[in-house]
């Protein structure tokens, strides 16, 4: 950490640089490229991975934080702090030359913050239309629905990208940038479309069957969570979370306690924490079912989706009985589990694996192999490992593209430490590296349940808690692995009983945003099989 | 109220909680007036209609899972004759609103209802197409679909199970089997374009393009 802090001063001798929860470096507008590039050129160490980048409104100020860490070693973390005290135009310094992922997320910070980024060749506003009027996640943003009411009018999509230019000698221009060639013919796929996984929206210029670009429209399931959460209290914002990745929903829950147990130094008991790995490793299984069945459709097989969709029943039955929820399982709470599992829950349990084992063998046999599936598969939607990374693509996606980013690994959280099971790599990169990925996941997520399912202790589910929990005042962060990738929590708190600002790192936003890259060239009916492979779920991105 | 006029066959009215919306629509239908003499072919058509609706399954989020294990092996929408999900509006018959209706998808609901062929019905699945559900204080949610288009059948949940979701559709099937195709007569369904404004003029928009033929 010293070597890390060294870097800094180099670049910028006034940091400051606290040690927090992270290493929490502050730096004025103007240093924060400096800073940025030296840290992700550093030899040793390079931080290549922008993690989450989350726009703030202090009050006074308007700034971003950036959480960055390297794709070599994850547990390795620095925070970067900025902030402008112009309200009326506030304007930033862009890292999207370093970082790809930082393009959509800082069109993002525009749309709810109103923080314009220098040298972002793109603009436009990202989750809001372009007439949007004020910044709704300015805490003096006004509520009146009046101001932005619901209509059924249609708005024109406009096709120009504004940026904002730096020349070299530190003026700044501003242009307007078509997004497509004049000549270009557009298709839009979606937002009401079955293959999108929800309202995506792709607006796709083809030269005859070949895509030649895609630009990612999203908003259309934007609800505002994380402005929501800043006037709810802790407890009540759990439930919102399991709506963000519905697929994941025990996961991310599990995130957002665990983000609240630590900061207000909550002990979970043991046996509540066997009993959430287990769930969560249940969902994952339902997650890449899912993710499975609906790949296979896009590819034309209904069978396999019918397939994947029965064996996927299994698993919310489990859930079903232990706490009436099917695919919102409703079950973790701030300091441990909301109720006991039911008696049967280890022999439903213990029925479930070999049942699934069998399965996956018979996915193995009838479609993995298919010829028609693996013309479709194999050498389609390309990622190499620098893409992956520069575009923050984790989960089953990234490890694909041989990187290895499992959270469970690097950062242990509940009983990963305690368990043993292979992180599951492939260094293809294609859509089939990333089908054969989720498959052996699920393997490897039984083999962690077995581990752990006969050895459940006996105890208490769930820690006593004050009626009315208050974090102290800090920033926290705790990032899981979910079905998707890897997912991570950011609360500031003044020590209120509601957060100051809430952030979901999303996986789904980084697996969408590589989207343009891998369908370049691509025919158009891959685009289908390759969002397919990519399994982003939309109310995750949008939050 | 009292509940009388319900016979359908196949359909015993005292396996359902709900007769008297029912009843009321009935009613209601009567009043509207319409002819009397072709009950049998009106039975005829109601019941090919009824057993045939081929549902649009609009699925923002959530509840479009459970849409989706609902039409899967396990629970089989096909035994309702509903299992032909119509990806294209012109094709559908029901338009299943299943999720959250933000502002900036609101336009495009409603463009994909006025796409649907009459006669055409709307179920709104799900506390968001109900009201907002989770996520009423939201600065971007609309609160409830009816906002912006006529809705037949509201199925509670978050997200309904799959058994919630059938009752919602076959009391649509009912509701479909007491109508009357030759008296050309619909009454008018749950609809609030109250809240409705041109964006740019801040004037009220009147939808009420012949939705009904009132």
């Amino acid at each position: 950490m010293r070597d890390i802090t060294h870097i800094i001063r180099q670049a910028a001798e006034d940091a400051q640089i606290e040690e927090r929860q992270k290493l929490t470096v502050t730096v004025k507008p103007r240093q924060l490229h400096p800073v940025v590039e030296a840290l992700y050129r550093n030899k040793e160490l390079p931080f290549d991975y922008l993690v989450s980048l989350t726009g703030m409104d202090w009050g006074e100020t308007l700034g971003v934080i950036y959480q960055f860490s390297s794709s070599a070693d994850l547990t390795q973390e620095v925070v970067i702090m900025t902030a402008t005290a112009d309200r009326e135009d506030p304007l930033l310094y862009s890292i999207t030359d370093l970082y790809e992922t930082a393009h959509l997320n800082e069109r993002e910070v525009y749309a709810l913050f109103g923080i314009r980024f220098i040298n972002n060749p793109d603009m436009r506003r990202f989750l809001l239309n372009d007439q949007w009027k004020g910044f709704p996640f300015r805490k003096d943003y006004s509520h009146d629905t009046g101001l932005n009411p619901v209509t059924v009018i249609s708005s024109e999509i406009v096709d120009v990208a504004p940026c904002i230019r730096e020349t070299a000698d530190g003026k700044l221009i501003e242009e307007n940038n078509p997004v497509f060639d004049e000549e270009d013919y557009i298709v839009n796929i979606g937002p009401q479309h079955p293959s999108t996984h929800g309202v995506m929206h792709f607006r796709t210029s083809l030269d005859g069957e070949i895509v030649k670009k895609v630009d990612v429209h999203s908003g259309y399931i934007h609800r505002g969570i994380e402005k929501l959460c800043e006037s709810m209290t802790y407890p009540q914002m759990l439930h919102l979370t399991d709506r963000l990745d519905y697929l994941s929903a025990n996961i991310n829950r599990h995130a957002l306690c665990m983000c609240i147990e630590k900061a207000a130094e909550i002990e979970v008991p043991g046996r509540a924490q066997y009993i959430r790995t287990i769930m969560d490793e249940l969902q994952r299984i339902s997650s890449h079912l899912l993710a499975w069945a609906c790949q296979c459709n896009d590819l034309g097989a209904t069978t396999a989706f019918i397939y994947g969709m029965r064996e996927r029943e299994h698993v919310l039955d489990i859930f079903d009985k232990t706490c009436g929820g099917r695919l919102i399982v409703n079950q973790n709470v701030v300091g441990g589990i909301m109720f006991d599992i039911y008696p049967d829950f280890r022999k439903d349990v213990n029925v479930f694996i070999p049942y699934m084992r069998k399965r996956l063998k018979e996915y193995d046999d009838f479609f993995s192999h298919n010829p028609i599936a693996l013309g479709r598969m194999k050498h389609i939607g390309y990622l190499s490992r620098e893409d992956a990374i520069s575009y923050g693509v984790t989960g089953p996606a990234g490890r694909a593209s041989g990187w290895s980013c499992d959270v469970r690994k690097y950062k242990p959280y509940a009983l990963y430490d305690r368990v043993e099971f292979n992180e599951v790599m492939r260094t293809e990169g294609d859509s089939y590296a990333r089908y054969q990925n989720r498959l052996d996941e699920i393997a490897q997520s039984l083999h962690i349940i077995e581990q752990l399912i006969d050895n459940i202790p006996e105890g208490e589910v769930c820690a006593k808690t004050k009626p009315v929990i208050r974090l102290p005042q800090g920033q926290f962060f705790q990032s899981v692995e979910t079905g998707k990738g890897e997912f991570g929590v950011f609360v500031e708190s003044r020590g209120d009983k509601t957060p100051y600002r809430v952030k979901f790192r999303s996986p789904s936003l980084s697996a969408v945003s590589v989207m343009p890259l891998i369908c370049r060239d691509a025919f158009l009916s891959d685009l289908i099989g390759i969002a397919g492979s990519m399994d982003f779920v939309i109310p995750d991105i949008d939050r | 109220m009292e509940v009388k006029d319900i016979k359908i066959k196949a359909f015993p009215a005292e396996e359902f909680k709900d007769n008297e919306t029912l009843q009321q629509y009935i009613d209601a239908l009567k009043k509207e007036g319409g002819s009397v003499i072709v009950g049998k072919l009106d039975q005829l058509i109601d019941w090919g209609r009824a057993n045939s609706l081929w549902p649009l399954a609009f699925a923002t989020s959530c509840c479009g899972i459970e849409f989706m294990a609902a039409a899967s092996a396990h629970y089989d929408l096909s035994r309702f004759g509903m299992e032909v999900t119509r990806n294209s509006p012109r094709q559908a018959d029901v338009m299943v609103v299943a999720g959250t209706i933000v502002n900036k998808m609101a336009p495009l609901l409603r463009r994909v209802y006025d796409q649907m062929a009459e006669p055409k019905y709307v179920v709104a699945m799900g506390a968001c197409a109900i009201s907002g559900g989770p996520f009423v204080n939201s600065y971007n949610v609309v609160k409830g679909v009816e906002q912006i288009i006529p809705v037949d059948i509201y199925i509670p949940g978050c997200p309904p199970r799959p058994e919630s979701l059938f009752y919602g559709l076959l009391q649509l099937q009912r509701k479909v089997k007491v109508e009357r195709f030759f008296g050309n007569k619909r009454i008018k369904r749950n609809y609030r374009p109250e809240t409705l404004i041109h964006p740019e003029t801040g004037e009220s928009i009147d939808p009420q393009i012949d939705f009904d033929n009132e």
